[in-house]
Protein backbone atom coordinates (compact mmCIF):
# COMPACT_ATOMS: atom_id res chain seq x y z
CA UNK A 1 0.00 0.00 0.00
CA UNK A 2 3.18 2.41 0.92
CA UNK A 3 3.88 2.37 -2.59
CA UNK A 4 0.99 4.16 -4.23
CA UNK A 5 1.37 6.82 -1.94
CA UNK A 6 2.93 9.18 -4.53
CA UNK A 7 -0.09 8.66 -6.32
CA UNK A 8 -2.24 10.21 -3.79
CA UNK A 9 -2.02 13.96 -4.68
CA UNK A 10 -2.53 13.51 -8.66
CA UNK A 11 -5.31 11.68 -7.58
CA UNK A 12 -6.72 13.88 -5.12
CA UNK A 13 -6.42 17.09 -7.85
CA UNK A 14 -8.15 15.07 -10.65
CA UNK A 15 -10.29 14.11 -8.48
CA UNK A 16 -11.90 17.59 -7.38
CA UNK A 17 -10.90 19.63 -10.19
CA UNK A 18 -11.44 16.98 -13.53
CA UNK A 19 -13.77 14.18 -12.09
CA UNK A 20 -15.56 16.43 -10.02
CA UNK A 21 -16.71 18.56 -13.19
CA UNK A 22 -17.98 16.06 -15.09
CA UNK A 23 -19.71 14.04 -12.17
CA UNK A 24 -21.45 17.76 -11.61
CA UNK A 25 -21.93 18.29 -15.05
CA UNK A 26 -24.18 14.95 -15.27
CA UNK A 27 -25.90 16.63 -11.82
CA UNK A 28 -26.60 20.16 -13.29
CA UNK A 29 -28.11 19.35 -16.78
CA UNK A 30 -31.25 17.57 -14.83
CA UNK A 31 -31.58 21.28 -13.05
CA UNK A 32 -32.54 24.47 -13.81
CA UNK A 33 -29.74 25.94 -12.25
CA UNK A 34 -29.50 30.15 -12.76
CA UNK A 35 -26.47 32.13 -12.43
CA UNK A 36 -29.56 34.57 -10.42
CA UNK A 37 -32.56 34.84 -9.33
CA UNK A 38 -34.51 31.90 -7.71
CA UNK A 39 -33.58 29.37 -9.78
CA UNK A 40 -29.98 30.40 -8.51
CA UNK A 41 -30.82 30.04 -4.56
CA UNK A 42 -32.84 27.11 -4.61
CA UNK A 43 -31.96 24.99 -7.85
CA UNK A 44 -35.16 22.49 -8.65
CA UNK A 45 -34.34 18.75 -9.85
CA UNK A 46 -36.25 19.05 -13.38
CA UNK A 47 -35.86 15.24 -14.39
CA UNK A 48 -35.56 15.34 -18.19
CA UNK A 49 -36.83 18.86 -19.15
CA UNK A 50 -33.62 20.17 -20.05
CA UNK A 51 -32.79 17.56 -23.12
CA UNK A 52 -36.36 17.50 -23.91
CA UNK A 53 -36.04 21.75 -24.33
CA UNK A 54 -32.90 20.37 -26.37
CA UNK A 55 -34.32 18.33 -28.64
CA UNK A 56 -36.81 20.73 -29.84
CA UNK A 57 -34.33 23.70 -29.89
CA UNK A 58 -33.46 24.82 -33.16
CA UNK A 59 -30.27 26.68 -31.80
CA UNK A 60 -28.53 23.40 -30.45
CA UNK A 61 -29.63 21.57 -33.85
CA UNK A 62 -27.90 24.65 -35.53
CA UNK A 63 -24.86 24.18 -33.33
CA UNK A 64 -23.90 20.35 -33.35
CA UNK A 65 -24.50 21.21 -37.06
CA UNK A 66 -21.80 23.73 -37.01
CA UNK A 67 -19.63 22.19 -34.96
CA UNK A 68 -19.61 18.91 -37.51
CA UNK A 69 -18.79 21.63 -40.16
CA UNK A 70 -15.98 23.23 -38.24
CA UNK A 71 -14.52 20.20 -37.10
CA UNK A 72 -14.85 18.41 -40.56
CA UNK A 73 -13.47 21.45 -42.22
CA UNK A 74 -11.19 22.83 -40.41
CA UNK A 75 -9.51 19.61 -38.66
CA UNK A 76 -10.35 16.22 -40.62
CA UNK A 77 -10.22 17.97 -44.31
CA UNK A 78 -8.15 21.30 -43.59
CA UNK A 79 -5.53 20.54 -41.08
CA UNK A 80 -4.67 16.91 -41.44
CA UNK A 81 -4.36 17.00 -45.60
CA UNK A 82 -2.85 20.37 -45.67
CA UNK A 83 -0.04 18.95 -42.95
CA UNK A 84 -0.05 15.68 -44.60
CA UNK A 85 0.95 18.10 -47.81
CA UNK A 86 3.65 19.68 -46.38
CA UNK A 87 5.25 16.57 -44.99
CA UNK A 88 5.42 14.86 -48.50
CA UNK A 89 6.38 18.31 -50.47
CA UNK A 90 9.15 18.84 -47.44
CA UNK A 91 10.54 15.55 -46.86
CA UNK A 92 13.97 15.60 -48.49
CA UNK A 93 14.02 19.05 -49.69
CA UNK A 94 17.18 21.78 -48.26
CA UNK A 95 17.53 22.40 -45.09
CA UNK A 96 16.96 25.90 -45.32
CA UNK A 97 13.79 25.13 -46.98
CA UNK A 98 12.24 23.11 -44.30
CA UNK A 99 13.35 25.24 -41.84
CA UNK A 100 11.85 28.32 -43.70
CA UNK A 101 8.51 26.73 -44.81
CA UNK A 102 7.84 24.98 -41.34
CA UNK A 103 8.68 27.83 -39.30
CA UNK A 104 6.13 30.09 -40.75
CA UNK A 105 3.66 27.33 -40.49
CA UNK A 106 4.39 26.38 -36.46
CA UNK A 107 4.95 29.72 -35.83
CA UNK A 108 1.16 30.16 -36.18
CA UNK A 109 0.41 27.46 -34.49
CA UNK A 110 2.75 28.44 -31.30
CA UNK A 111 1.55 31.81 -30.76
CA UNK A 112 -1.66 32.12 -28.01
CA UNK A 113 -5.03 31.45 -29.61
CA UNK A 114 -5.61 34.91 -28.83
CA UNK A 115 -3.15 36.24 -30.53
CA UNK A 116 -3.40 34.31 -33.59
CA UNK A 117 -7.15 35.10 -33.78
CA UNK A 118 -6.26 38.71 -33.86
CA UNK A 119 -4.06 38.05 -36.25
CA UNK A 120 -6.51 36.80 -38.55
CA UNK A 121 -9.55 39.06 -37.19
CA UNK A 122 -7.04 41.86 -38.65
CA UNK A 123 -6.20 39.72 -41.67
CA UNK A 124 -9.96 39.02 -42.62
CA UNK A 125 -11.46 42.06 -41.78
CA UNK A 126 -13.41 44.53 -44.54
CA UNK A 127 -10.13 46.67 -43.90
CA UNK A 128 -7.71 44.21 -43.94
CA UNK A 129 -4.95 42.53 -45.85
CA UNK A 130 -6.70 40.05 -47.85
CA UNK A 131 -9.27 42.90 -49.40
CA UNK A 132 -6.30 45.26 -49.47
CA UNK A 133 -4.59 42.13 -52.05
CA UNK A 134 -7.88 41.55 -53.53
CA UNK A 135 -8.40 45.46 -54.62
CA UNK A 136 -4.95 45.49 -56.15
CA UNK A 137 -5.89 42.44 -58.32
CA UNK A 138 -8.92 44.21 -59.27
CA UNK A 139 -11.58 41.80 -57.44
CA UNK A 140 -14.34 42.98 -55.10
CA UNK A 141 -13.85 42.50 -51.21
CA UNK A 142 -15.81 42.39 -48.69
CA UNK A 143 -16.29 42.01 -44.66
CA UNK A 144 -15.73 38.46 -44.75
CA UNK A 145 -16.09 38.09 -41.26
CA UNK A 146 -19.56 38.92 -41.26
CA UNK A 147 -20.56 37.60 -45.13
CA UNK A 148 -18.72 34.32 -44.91
CA UNK A 149 -18.18 33.93 -41.32
CA UNK A 150 -18.16 29.69 -41.16
CA UNK A 151 -15.47 29.87 -43.83
CA UNK A 152 -13.16 32.32 -41.72
CA UNK A 153 -13.12 30.39 -38.41
CA UNK A 154 -12.79 27.03 -40.67
CA UNK A 155 -9.83 29.32 -42.56
CA UNK A 156 -8.55 30.37 -39.18
CA UNK A 157 -8.21 26.96 -37.63
CA UNK A 158 -6.47 25.65 -40.70
CA UNK A 159 -3.90 28.19 -40.35
CA UNK A 160 -4.03 27.63 -36.95
CA UNK A 161 -3.64 24.57 -36.30
CA UNK A 162 -1.94 22.86 -39.46
CA UNK A 163 1.59 22.63 -37.69
CA UNK A 164 0.50 19.91 -35.27
CA UNK A 165 -0.40 17.33 -38.58
CA UNK A 166 2.17 18.32 -40.12
CA UNK A 167 5.15 17.97 -37.39
CA UNK A 168 3.35 14.42 -36.41
CA UNK A 169 3.48 13.47 -40.58
CA UNK A 170 7.03 14.55 -40.59
CA UNK A 171 8.06 12.24 -37.70
CA UNK A 172 5.93 9.54 -38.81
CA UNK A 173 7.03 9.78 -42.47
CA UNK A 174 11.08 9.46 -40.87
CA UNK A 175 10.38 5.93 -39.34
CA UNK A 176 9.31 4.83 -42.70
CA UNK A 177 12.03 2.51 -44.19
CA UNK A 178 13.96 3.27 -46.74
CA UNK A 179 14.83 0.15 -48.20
CA UNK A 180 10.79 -0.41 -48.93
CA UNK A 181 10.41 3.11 -50.79
CA UNK A 182 13.60 2.70 -52.98
CA UNK A 183 12.60 -0.80 -53.77
CA UNK A 184 9.15 0.22 -54.92
CA UNK A 185 11.10 3.20 -57.07
CA UNK A 186 13.01 0.52 -59.09
CA UNK A 187 10.02 -1.45 -59.47
CA UNK A 188 8.67 1.83 -61.28
CA UNK A 189 6.46 3.60 -58.71
CA UNK A 190 6.27 7.13 -59.53
CA UNK A 191 5.93 9.54 -56.13
CA UNK A 192 1.98 9.32 -56.16
CA UNK A 193 2.10 5.29 -56.10
CA UNK A 194 5.06 5.23 -53.62
CA UNK A 195 3.10 7.95 -51.36
CA UNK A 196 -0.04 5.65 -51.73
CA UNK A 197 1.15 2.22 -51.50
CA UNK A 198 4.43 2.23 -49.13
CA UNK A 199 4.03 5.18 -47.19
CA UNK A 200 0.38 5.19 -46.44
CA UNK A 201 -0.03 1.94 -45.44
CA UNK A 202 2.84 2.02 -42.68
CA UNK A 203 1.91 5.46 -40.79
CA UNK A 204 -1.56 4.79 -40.88
CA UNK A 205 -1.74 4.13 -36.97
CA UNK A 206 -0.26 7.54 -37.09
CA UNK A 207 -3.23 9.06 -39.22
CA UNK A 208 -5.97 7.55 -37.13
CA UNK A 209 -4.48 9.12 -33.91
CA UNK A 210 -3.68 12.22 -35.56
CA UNK A 211 -7.48 12.63 -36.60
CA UNK A 212 -8.57 11.62 -33.11
CA UNK A 213 -6.58 14.08 -31.97
CA UNK A 214 -7.10 17.08 -33.71
CA UNK A 215 -10.41 16.57 -33.70
CA UNK A 216 -10.94 16.41 -29.95
CA UNK A 217 -9.09 19.65 -30.05
CA UNK A 218 -11.62 21.00 -32.60
CA UNK A 219 -14.81 19.83 -30.79
CA UNK A 220 -13.88 22.70 -27.57
CA UNK A 221 -12.30 25.81 -30.00
CA UNK A 222 -13.45 28.42 -28.44
CA UNK A 223 -11.34 32.11 -28.00
CA UNK A 224 -10.53 31.92 -31.58
CA UNK A 225 -14.70 31.97 -32.57
CA UNK A 226 -15.35 34.29 -29.68
CA UNK A 227 -13.31 36.70 -30.95
CA UNK A 228 -13.80 36.41 -34.81
CA UNK A 229 -17.36 36.19 -34.98
CA UNK A 230 -18.97 35.63 -31.45
CA UNK A 231 -20.62 33.34 -33.10
CA UNK A 232 -22.71 35.50 -35.43
CA UNK A 233 -24.11 36.92 -37.17
CA UNK A 234 -26.90 36.10 -35.60
CA UNK A 235 -25.94 32.50 -35.15
CA UNK A 236 -24.19 31.60 -38.36
CA UNK A 237 -21.12 30.80 -36.75
CA UNK A 238 -22.55 29.48 -33.24
CA UNK A 239 -20.69 26.09 -32.62
CA UNK A 240 -21.33 24.10 -29.45
CA UNK A 241 -18.79 25.65 -26.94
CA UNK A 242 -20.31 29.42 -27.83
CA UNK A 243 -23.97 27.93 -27.69
CA UNK A 244 -22.77 26.93 -24.00
CA UNK A 245 -21.49 29.94 -23.27
CA UNK A 246 -24.20 31.96 -24.56
CA UNK A 247 -26.89 29.76 -22.53
CA UNK A 248 -24.97 29.81 -19.32
CA UNK A 249 -23.26 33.05 -19.10
CA UNK A 250 -25.50 35.60 -21.31
CA UNK A 251 -28.61 33.76 -20.69
CA UNK A 252 -27.69 32.63 -17.30
CA UNK A 253 -29.62 29.15 -17.05
CA UNK A 254 -26.43 27.32 -16.20
CA UNK A 255 -28.50 24.01 -15.85
CA UNK A 256 -29.25 23.88 -19.80
CA UNK A 257 -26.37 25.69 -20.67
CA UNK A 258 -24.77 22.60 -18.84
CA UNK A 259 -26.97 19.96 -20.62
CA UNK A 260 -25.61 21.77 -24.02
CA UNK A 261 -21.92 20.97 -22.30
CA UNK A 262 -22.54 17.70 -21.63
CA UNK A 263 -23.23 16.68 -25.34
CA UNK A 264 -20.45 17.95 -25.73
CA UNK A 265 -18.50 16.09 -23.41
CA UNK A 266 -20.27 12.88 -24.51
CA UNK A 267 -19.12 13.38 -28.34
CA UNK A 268 -15.40 14.26 -26.90
CA UNK A 269 -15.81 11.18 -24.95
CA UNK A 270 -16.42 8.85 -27.40
CA UNK A 271 -13.22 10.04 -29.46
CA UNK A 272 -11.39 10.20 -26.61
CA UNK A 273 -11.91 6.68 -25.56
CA UNK A 274 -11.75 5.28 -28.91
CA UNK A 275 -8.00 7.58 -29.02
CA UNK A 276 -7.05 5.69 -25.74
CA UNK A 277 -8.13 2.20 -27.22
CA UNK A 278 -5.84 2.82 -30.18
CA UNK A 279 -2.66 3.64 -27.84
CA UNK A 280 -3.38 0.55 -25.76
CA UNK A 281 -0.38 -1.01 -26.53
CA UNK A 282 1.63 1.55 -24.85
CA UNK A 283 0.07 1.32 -21.30
CA UNK A 284 2.57 -1.24 -19.99
CA UNK B 1 20.07 11.07 -58.67
CA UNK B 2 20.06 11.98 -62.33
CA UNK B 3 18.25 14.98 -63.03
CA UNK B 4 15.87 14.96 -65.74
CA UNK B 5 14.44 17.38 -67.23
CA UNK B 6 11.29 16.51 -66.22
CA UNK B 7 12.04 16.04 -62.32
CA UNK B 8 13.22 19.68 -62.47
CA UNK B 9 10.09 20.96 -64.03
CA UNK B 10 8.48 18.52 -61.22
CA UNK B 11 10.68 19.97 -58.57
CA UNK B 12 9.91 23.80 -59.64
CA UNK B 13 6.82 22.63 -59.81
CA UNK B 14 6.63 21.79 -55.70
CA UNK B 15 8.63 24.98 -54.42
CA UNK B 16 6.07 27.11 -56.50
CA UNK B 17 3.52 25.09 -53.72
CA UNK B 18 5.45 25.52 -50.50
CA UNK B 19 6.31 28.73 -51.28
CA UNK B 20 2.87 29.63 -51.98
CA UNK B 21 1.52 28.26 -48.89
CA UNK B 22 4.06 29.75 -46.73
CA UNK B 23 3.06 33.27 -48.30
CA UNK B 24 -0.41 32.77 -47.22
CA UNK B 25 0.96 31.39 -43.46
CA UNK B 26 2.85 34.42 -43.16
CA UNK B 27 0.59 36.98 -44.22
CA UNK B 28 -1.62 37.36 -41.34
CA UNK B 29 1.36 37.09 -39.19
CA UNK B 30 2.91 40.29 -40.52
CA UNK B 31 0.52 42.46 -39.73
CA UNK B 32 1.59 41.77 -35.70
CA UNK B 33 4.80 43.08 -36.47
CA UNK B 34 4.23 45.80 -38.36
CA UNK B 35 1.32 47.28 -36.67
CA UNK B 36 3.13 47.10 -33.43
CA UNK B 37 6.08 49.25 -34.88
CA UNK B 38 3.53 51.58 -36.80
CA UNK B 39 2.02 54.43 -34.75
CA UNK B 40 -0.84 54.88 -36.74
CA UNK B 41 -1.33 51.48 -37.85
CA UNK B 42 -4.30 50.20 -39.40
CA UNK B 43 -5.63 46.37 -40.00
CA UNK B 44 -3.03 46.07 -43.16
CA UNK B 45 -0.45 45.03 -42.96
CA UNK B 46 2.18 47.90 -44.42
CA UNK B 47 5.44 49.37 -44.32
CA UNK B 48 4.82 51.80 -40.84
CA UNK B 49 3.79 55.01 -41.91
CA UNK B 50 5.05 56.35 -38.41
CA UNK B 51 7.93 54.17 -37.23
CA UNK B 52 8.15 54.11 -33.59
CA UNK B 53 8.08 52.96 -29.49
CA UNK B 54 4.46 54.47 -28.93
CA UNK B 55 2.79 51.59 -29.08
CA UNK B 56 4.85 49.45 -26.67
CA UNK B 57 5.29 51.85 -24.52
CA UNK B 58 2.04 52.30 -23.96
CA UNK B 59 1.01 48.33 -23.17
CA UNK B 60 3.75 48.62 -20.32
CA UNK B 61 1.62 50.60 -18.68
CA UNK B 62 1.59 48.79 -15.15
CA UNK B 63 -2.54 48.15 -15.18
CA UNK B 64 -2.57 47.58 -18.72
CA UNK B 65 0.09 45.48 -19.11
CA UNK B 66 2.45 45.11 -16.49
CA UNK B 67 0.43 43.83 -13.90
CA UNK B 68 -1.40 41.22 -16.38
CA UNK B 69 1.92 39.69 -17.17
CA UNK B 70 2.94 39.52 -14.23
CA UNK B 71 -0.14 37.37 -13.34
CA UNK B 72 0.26 35.03 -16.06
CA UNK B 73 3.49 34.53 -14.76
CA UNK B 74 1.96 33.47 -11.26
CA UNK B 75 -1.04 31.70 -12.93
CA UNK B 76 1.04 29.66 -15.44
CA UNK B 77 4.18 29.42 -13.17
CA UNK B 78 2.41 28.43 -10.30
CA UNK B 79 0.22 25.41 -12.35
CA UNK B 80 2.99 24.07 -14.13
CA UNK B 81 5.38 23.93 -10.98
CA UNK B 82 2.00 22.06 -9.03
CA UNK B 83 1.78 19.55 -12.30
CA UNK B 84 5.20 18.74 -12.77
CA UNK B 85 5.59 17.84 -9.00
CA UNK B 86 2.79 16.11 -9.13
CA UNK B 87 3.04 14.25 -11.88
CA UNK B 88 6.71 13.36 -11.14
CA UNK B 89 5.37 11.50 -7.61
CA UNK B 90 2.79 9.52 -9.74
CA UNK B 91 4.70 8.50 -12.35
CA UNK B 92 7.35 6.91 -10.25
CA UNK B 93 4.82 4.00 -8.89
CA UNK B 94 3.30 3.75 -12.47
CA UNK B 95 7.08 3.24 -13.88
CA UNK B 96 8.99 0.63 -11.35
CA UNK B 97 6.68 -1.04 -9.70
CA UNK B 98 3.85 -3.75 -11.07
CA UNK B 99 0.25 -2.15 -10.14
CA UNK B 100 -3.05 -4.38 -10.25
CA UNK B 101 -4.89 -1.22 -11.00
CA UNK B 102 -1.54 0.12 -13.45
CA UNK B 103 -3.46 -0.31 -16.83
CA UNK B 104 -6.78 1.08 -16.12
CA UNK B 105 -5.04 3.95 -14.22
CA UNK B 106 -3.23 4.80 -17.79
CA UNK B 107 -6.35 4.46 -19.68
CA UNK B 108 -8.07 6.93 -17.87
CA UNK B 109 -5.16 9.38 -17.42
CA UNK B 110 -5.12 8.72 -21.68
CA UNK B 111 -8.68 9.62 -21.94
CA UNK B 112 -8.28 12.42 -20.01
CA UNK B 113 -5.39 13.81 -22.32
CA UNK B 114 -8.10 13.55 -24.73
CA UNK B 115 -11.26 15.12 -22.96
CA UNK B 116 -12.03 18.94 -24.56
CA UNK B 117 -11.60 21.04 -21.08
CA UNK B 118 -14.26 23.62 -22.81
CA UNK B 119 -17.25 21.29 -21.86
CA UNK B 120 -16.73 21.42 -18.69
CA UNK B 121 -16.38 25.42 -17.80
CA UNK B 122 -20.05 25.35 -17.06
CA UNK B 123 -20.22 23.36 -13.91
CA UNK B 124 -16.52 24.07 -12.85
CA UNK B 125 -17.63 27.87 -12.58
CA UNK B 126 -20.95 26.58 -11.15
CA UNK B 127 -18.44 24.23 -8.93
CA UNK B 128 -16.19 27.03 -7.54
CA UNK B 129 -19.71 29.16 -6.76
CA UNK B 130 -20.22 25.91 -4.60
CA UNK B 131 -16.88 26.15 -3.00
CA UNK B 132 -16.16 29.77 -2.63
CA UNK B 133 -13.11 29.73 -5.70
CA UNK B 134 -14.18 32.02 -7.91
CA UNK B 135 -11.70 34.72 -8.24
CA UNK B 136 -9.60 32.99 -6.22
CA UNK B 137 -6.08 32.99 -8.34
CA UNK B 138 -4.97 29.98 -6.07
CA UNK B 139 -7.87 28.25 -7.13
CA UNK B 140 -7.54 29.20 -10.63
CA UNK B 141 -3.55 27.82 -10.74
CA UNK B 142 -5.03 24.40 -9.08
CA UNK B 143 -7.71 23.99 -11.81
CA UNK B 144 -5.07 25.03 -14.79
CA UNK B 145 -2.62 22.42 -13.50
CA UNK B 146 -5.32 20.06 -13.13
CA UNK B 147 -6.37 19.84 -16.54
CA UNK B 148 -2.73 19.56 -17.99
CA UNK B 149 -2.31 16.94 -15.41
CA UNK B 150 -2.68 13.92 -17.25
CA UNK B 151 -0.55 14.59 -20.04
CA UNK B 152 2.20 15.47 -17.56
CA UNK B 153 1.70 12.30 -15.73
CA UNK B 154 1.72 10.66 -19.35
CA UNK B 155 4.45 12.22 -20.42
CA UNK B 156 6.18 12.01 -17.53
CA UNK B 157 6.26 8.25 -16.81
CA UNK B 158 7.82 7.79 -20.58
CA UNK B 159 10.71 9.69 -20.10
CA UNK B 160 11.01 8.07 -16.32
CA UNK B 161 11.01 4.50 -18.26
CA UNK B 162 13.85 5.37 -19.95
CA UNK B 163 15.83 5.85 -17.14
CA UNK B 164 17.56 2.35 -16.04
CA UNK B 165 16.51 0.78 -13.26
CA UNK B 166 20.38 -0.72 -12.44
CA UNK B 167 21.36 2.83 -11.29
CA UNK B 168 18.42 2.83 -8.89
CA UNK B 169 19.59 -0.32 -7.30
CA UNK B 170 22.52 0.77 -6.55
CA UNK B 171 20.73 3.35 -4.16
CA UNK B 172 18.30 0.41 -2.91
CA UNK B 173 21.56 -1.24 -2.03
CA UNK B 174 23.14 1.51 -0.12
CA UNK B 175 20.13 1.58 1.50
CA UNK B 176 18.13 4.29 0.16
CA UNK B 177 13.93 4.18 0.43
CA UNK B 178 12.19 4.39 -2.79
CA UNK B 179 11.60 8.00 -2.59
CA UNK B 180 14.87 8.78 -2.02
CA UNK B 181 16.45 6.99 -5.07
CA UNK B 182 13.61 9.10 -7.22
CA UNK B 183 14.79 12.34 -5.78
CA UNK B 184 18.60 11.89 -6.00
CA UNK B 185 19.28 9.66 -8.82
CA UNK B 186 15.73 8.95 -11.09
CA UNK B 187 14.42 13.14 -10.75
CA UNK B 188 18.24 14.41 -11.83
CA UNK B 189 18.61 12.11 -14.77
CA UNK B 190 15.47 12.91 -16.44
CA UNK B 191 15.79 17.22 -16.02
CA UNK B 192 15.47 17.40 -19.78
CA UNK B 193 12.61 15.66 -19.68
CA UNK B 194 10.71 17.26 -16.82
CA UNK B 195 11.68 20.88 -17.95
CA UNK B 196 9.66 19.69 -21.35
CA UNK B 197 6.63 19.32 -19.45
CA UNK B 198 7.32 22.19 -17.28
CA UNK B 199 7.25 24.10 -20.21
CA UNK B 200 4.51 22.46 -21.96
CA UNK B 201 2.28 23.02 -19.28
CA UNK B 202 3.61 26.41 -18.98
CA UNK B 203 2.51 27.18 -22.43
CA UNK B 204 -0.88 26.06 -22.49
CA UNK B 205 -1.64 27.66 -19.27
CA UNK B 206 -0.59 30.91 -20.42
CA UNK B 207 -2.25 30.76 -23.75
CA UNK B 208 -5.73 29.64 -22.23
CA UNK B 209 -8.04 32.32 -21.61
CA UNK B 210 -11.55 30.65 -21.23
CA UNK B 211 -10.39 29.63 -18.07
CA UNK B 212 -9.19 32.38 -15.89
CA UNK B 213 -11.93 34.53 -18.51
CA UNK B 214 -14.55 33.22 -16.28
CA UNK B 215 -13.46 31.55 -12.90
CA UNK B 216 -11.83 35.41 -12.42
CA UNK B 217 -14.18 38.79 -11.82
CA UNK B 218 -11.63 41.49 -10.41
CA UNK B 219 -9.57 42.59 -13.38
CA UNK B 220 -6.68 43.24 -10.99
CA UNK B 221 -5.98 39.11 -10.67
CA UNK B 222 -6.69 38.94 -14.84
CA UNK B 223 -4.08 37.25 -16.90
CA UNK B 224 -2.26 38.82 -19.93
CA UNK B 225 -4.84 36.45 -21.62
CA UNK B 226 -7.61 38.26 -20.16
CA UNK B 227 -6.22 41.69 -20.65
CA UNK B 228 -5.23 41.36 -24.03
CA UNK B 229 -8.44 40.28 -24.83
CA UNK B 230 -10.15 43.25 -23.08
CA UNK B 231 -7.88 45.35 -24.60
CA UNK B 232 -9.23 44.47 -27.80
CA UNK B 233 -12.70 45.00 -27.04
CA UNK B 234 -12.04 48.69 -25.60
CA UNK B 235 -10.05 49.36 -29.04
CA UNK B 236 -11.32 51.81 -31.09
CA UNK B 237 -10.18 52.20 -34.87
CA UNK B 238 -7.18 54.14 -33.39
CA UNK B 239 -5.61 51.50 -30.87
CA UNK B 240 -4.62 48.70 -33.60
CA UNK B 241 -1.17 49.72 -33.03
CA UNK B 242 -0.94 49.29 -29.01
CA UNK B 243 -3.12 45.95 -29.67
CA UNK B 244 -0.51 44.01 -31.28
CA UNK B 245 2.32 45.53 -29.80
CA UNK B 246 0.08 43.80 -26.35
CA UNK B 247 0.22 40.67 -28.20
CA UNK B 248 3.79 40.76 -29.02
CA UNK B 249 4.93 41.01 -25.27
CA UNK B 250 2.08 38.52 -24.52
CA UNK B 251 3.53 36.36 -26.80
CA UNK B 252 7.23 36.57 -25.85
CA UNK B 253 7.71 34.73 -23.34
CA UNK B 254 5.82 31.47 -24.90
CA UNK B 255 8.03 31.72 -28.34
CA UNK B 256 11.24 32.18 -25.83
CA UNK B 257 10.51 29.12 -24.20
CA UNK B 258 9.41 27.18 -27.41
CA UNK B 259 12.38 27.91 -29.15
CA UNK B 260 14.60 27.34 -25.84
CA UNK B 261 12.82 23.94 -26.02
CA UNK B 262 12.49 22.78 -29.37
CA UNK B 263 16.82 23.33 -30.44
CA UNK B 264 17.23 21.09 -27.78
CA UNK B 265 15.13 18.44 -28.56
CA UNK B 266 13.92 18.98 -32.24
CA UNK B 267 10.77 20.30 -32.58
CA UNK B 268 8.94 17.76 -32.04
CA UNK B 269 8.58 18.33 -28.52
CA UNK B 270 5.03 18.03 -27.57
CA UNK B 271 4.24 15.22 -29.24
CA UNK B 272 6.68 12.92 -27.29
CA UNK B 273 4.47 9.98 -26.06
CA UNK B 274 1.42 11.44 -27.22
CA UNK B 275 1.27 10.58 -30.94
CA UNK B 276 3.15 7.49 -31.82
Amino acid sequence: MKRVVPLVPAVVLLGIFLVGPVLWTVYLSFTNTALSGAAARSPQFTGLDNFARMIEDPALLNAVWLTVVFTVGSAVIGQNCLGMLLAVLLAGRSRLLRSAVGGVVVAAWVLPELVAAFAIYAFLNADGSLNAVLDWLGLPGQNWLYTAPMAAVVLANVWRGTAFSMLTYQAAMSDVPSDLLEAAQMDGAGPLRRFWHVTLPTIRRTVLSNLLLITLQTIGVFALIYVLTAGGPGEASQTLPLLMYEQAFVFREIGYGTATALVLLLVGGVFAAVYARTLREELR
Amino acid sequence: MISTPRRRVATGFVHLVLGAIALVFAAPLLWLVTAAVDEKAGLRTELPEQPGPANLLAVLDWEVGLLPMLNGLLLAGGAAVISVTLAALAAYPLSRYQLRFKRPFLYVVLFATGLPMTAVMVPVYSMFVQLDLIDSMFGTMLFLAATSLPYAIWMTKGFMDNVPLSLEEAAWVDGASGMQSLRQVVLPLMLPGLSVVGVFTFISAWGNFFVPFTLLLDPEKQPAAVGVFAFFGRAGLESYGPLAAYSLLYTAPVLGLYLIVSRRLGGTFTLAGAVK
